[in-house]
Parts: C-alpha cells; sequence; structure tokens
C-alpha cells in the first residue's frame, strides 16, 4: 500500500499563480497586523460614502473589491489579467486614500 | 493614551479555533481556488486553464437565472420572516408559566434536521397524499408543486418560513426581555401609546439582534441545499433550482470541477459581499 505524509500538498494541485496570490493575500494581512502592532491606527475614520472604517476595514473593502473588479475584467474586458491588476491597485488606492 | 492594560497571551486561547477555520474552511477554499484555474481529465491530472471557467459562469445563462432564483428566494423570506418573528416575539408572554411553553413551541421547528424538514413537507404537500395538498385542493385552488412552478415556490416559501420563523422570533424576545423596565415607566409617564413605544423604545433597542437576525437568515437561505433538494430536487424543470442546487448538479453530477470551482468562488464573494453591506448599512450610524 501506498503511503503518503500528512504534508503531501498534491491532492491540492497547487500552481504557482495561485500560490501567489494567497501569498499576497496573507502577506497583506501580516503587514496590516504588523503596521497596527508597532504604530496603531486607533478609531475608525469617517469617509467617503458616509463609511466609518479602520485600517483592516479598508483593507478588507480593498480586497473584496478586487476580486469584484477582477471578475468583471475577465468577464467582459480582456482575457490579459495584468489590465485589471492595475485597475486593482488603483482601487486600493482610492480606498486607503478617502475611504 | 490608552490605560488599557495589554496582555497579549489571551491570543493562545483563540489559537485552537484558528485552527480549526483552517482546516474547514481555508484549506478547502484554497484547494477550490486551484481548481478553478485548472481542467481534468479524471486520475488527478490536472491542466492549466486561466480564467476560462470564470469567463464560462460570468456567461452562462444558466448561472444568471440560478443566481436570480436564489436572490429572490432570500428577498421573499426576509420580507416575510423578519416582520412575522418580530410580530410573533412582540406577543410573546415575559412572565409567567406560559413563557417556558411558548419558548419550547417555538424552538421545535429549530431542532429537526434538514433533510427532515424536507421530506415532512414534501409528504404534506404530495397531491395525492398530502394533507396540505387536500385542503388546498379541497379549497378549490388547482396545486401541485410538482407540476406548478408557482405552487413549487410557494411550498418552498412556506417550508422556510416555517422552519425559520422562530429563530427570528426568539432572537427578537431575547432583545426585548432585556430592555430594562425604566424605559416602559418613562414611556408610561409620558403617555407614550403602544406604536410609540415600540417605534422609539423596542426598535432601537432591538436593532443588534435584528442585525443579527437579518445575517443570519439571509446567509441561510442564500445557501438554502437540503431542503429544497428534498422538497423539489430544483423541479418542476428548473423553477427551484437555486445556485447551491446547480453547483452540485455540475459538481457531483457532471463531475465539472473547473467550472464548480469558478461558481463556487463566484457565489461565495456575492455572500460575502452582501453580507458585508447588510452589516455596515445595518451598523450605520451607530452613535447617532
Amino acid at each position: 500500500m501506498q503511503t503518503t505524509s500528512i504534508f503531501d500538498l498534491s491532492w491540492m494541485v497547487w500552481t504557482w499563480p495561485t500560490g501567489i496570490f494567497f501569498i499576497a493575500i496573507f502577506t497583506s494581512i501580516a503587514a496590516m497586523g504588523a503596521l497596527e502592532y508597532r504604530s496603531p491606527g486607533g478609531a475608525p475614520r469617517h469617509g467617503a460614502f458616509g463609511l466609518d472604517t479602520t485600517r483592516g476595514d479598508r483593507l478588507f473593502i480593498s480586497i473584496l473589491g478586487s476580486c469584484f473588479i477582477m471578475l468583471a475584467w475577465v468577464g467582459w474586458a480582456s482575457d490579459e489579467i495584468w489590465g485589471g491588476l492595475v485597475v486593482c491597485v488603483l482601487w486600493a488606492f482610492a480606498i486607503f486614500k478617502w475611504v | 493614551m490608552s490605560s488599557k492594560t495589554q496582555n497579549n497571551k489571551a491570543w493562545w486561547l483563540v489559537a485552537p479555533v484558528f485552527i480549526m477555520v483552517a482546516f474547514n474552511a481555508l484549506v478547502p477554499l484554497m484547494t477550490v481556488v486551484n481548481y478553478s484555474v485548472q481542467e481534468t481529465f479524471g486520475d488527478n491530472v490536472f491542466t492549466w486553464a486561466g480564467v476560462h471557467w470564470f469567463q464560462d459562469v460570468l456567461h452562462s445563462e444558466r448561472f444568471h437565472s440560478a443566481l436570480l432564483r436564489q436572490l429572490l428566494f432570500s428577498g421573499i423570506v426576509l420580507a416575510i420572516e423578519i416582520p412575522l418573528g418580530l410580530g410573533v416575539a412582540l406577543t410573546m408572554p415575559r412572565k409567567g408559566p406560559w413563557v417556558s411553553v411558548c419558548l419550547v413551541l417555538m424552538s421545535l421547528p429549530l431542532l429537526i434536521p434538514w433533510n427532515v424538514v424536507g421530506s415532512m413537507w414534501n409528504i404534506m404537500a404530495l397531491p395525492d397524499i398530502g394533507l396540505l395538498a387536500k385542503v388546498i385542493n379541497g379549497l378549490g385552488i388547482d396545486y401541485n408543486y410538482t407540476r406548478q412552478p408557482v405552487a413549487a415556490w410557494f411550498t418552498i416559501v412556506l417550508m422556510d418560513v416555517w422552519h425559520w420563523t422562530s429563530l427570528v422570533a426568539l432572537l427578537c424576545y431575547a432583545g426585548l426581555v432585556s430592555i430594562p423596565d425604566a424605559y416602559y415607566q418613562a414611556a408610561k409617564v409620558d403617555g407614550a401609546k403602544t406604536w410609540a413605544v415600540f417605534r422609539f423604545i423596542q426598535l432601537p433597542k432591538l436593532k443588534h439582534v435584528l442585525t443579527i437576525a437579518v445575517l443570519l437568515r439571509f446567509m441561510d437561505s442564500f445557501m438554502i441545499y437540503t431542503e429544497v433538494s428534498v422538497l423539489t430536487g430544483g423541479g418542476p424543470g428548473s423553477a427551484t433550482t437555486f445556485l447551491s442546487i446547480d453547483l452540485v448538479k455540475i459538481a457531483l453530477g457532471q463531475f465539472d470541477l473547473g467550472p464548480a470551482a469558478a461558481m463556487s468562488l463566484i457565489y461565495f464573494m456575492i455572500i460575502l459581499f452582501l453580507s458585508w453591506l447588510f452589516y455596515t448599512l445595518m451598523m450605520k450610524n451607530e452613535d447617532a
């Protein structure tokens, strides 16, 4: 009988792009945690759309919004994802600046 | 300057939860993301497909109609269950022996497993033997949920209302009981009518439990699978094929892992977005 280690992750069929995707998300959350530890962001601020958001909220809105931007991009704009990525970065910048 | 005591050791107490979530949510989610960008022909051979499945799902007529049905169902269910549950909670006794009777009766539907609920309503609504069908047909209304889409929708909504209104009622009841008597006494001194007491004391005080009730009912109804699967199986035709039912058909019926994974992710994102939206809207002007 073939035995496999519990650390054998081949069943998850990882690919480099999906790996980078998750590393990017986890890194951004960890970086936010580290930043919050070093210099706490404090109470929520009142920004655009009338929302009261902390830094963490803004990160969440950036990531969730980026998912939808990417979907719209690959669905109706182009097969190339790089243009969508640029829009996502602009979106995240706008969220952190104004919301 | 904050003078709060900081003890970060408490984080270790949360560690087991993190590990649990990692195994039952994060790892499967990662696997789904991996599947969504690949094509498989069985035998564990996967080939890169890029964003192809996402494009397929986004342009699929079948996905659009399942999503519309799902949204419609959640809308109807919320519009009925939230006011009804609140109304029931307002009429429930706050003191005396009837309190326990009411609480037990209200909890009963919540204790019944989903597939049993589906089977119960299936038997109740069957055109030839069901009590519900007999009564409705006896009233002169042609009712057959296995043939008529409207009848199928009516039965499913009725089943969900029966199953879950008590959750809303119990949550609201807990909120109502926790309002201190002083508020009611003050209202009495001011000569407030029942409506004013409800509008300016009870409703604002129930804001948090209502938020929880709306979120729970929305997420649950948006992900409904078992009851509908047992009762109608998505039929007649595809009249009650909600996203979850369609997803299972694609993933396990046709074994199209890639499209099913892409659809799951889009489904997940919609739930995440709508839940965030509800929460944000209901918690807005919290201090106002």
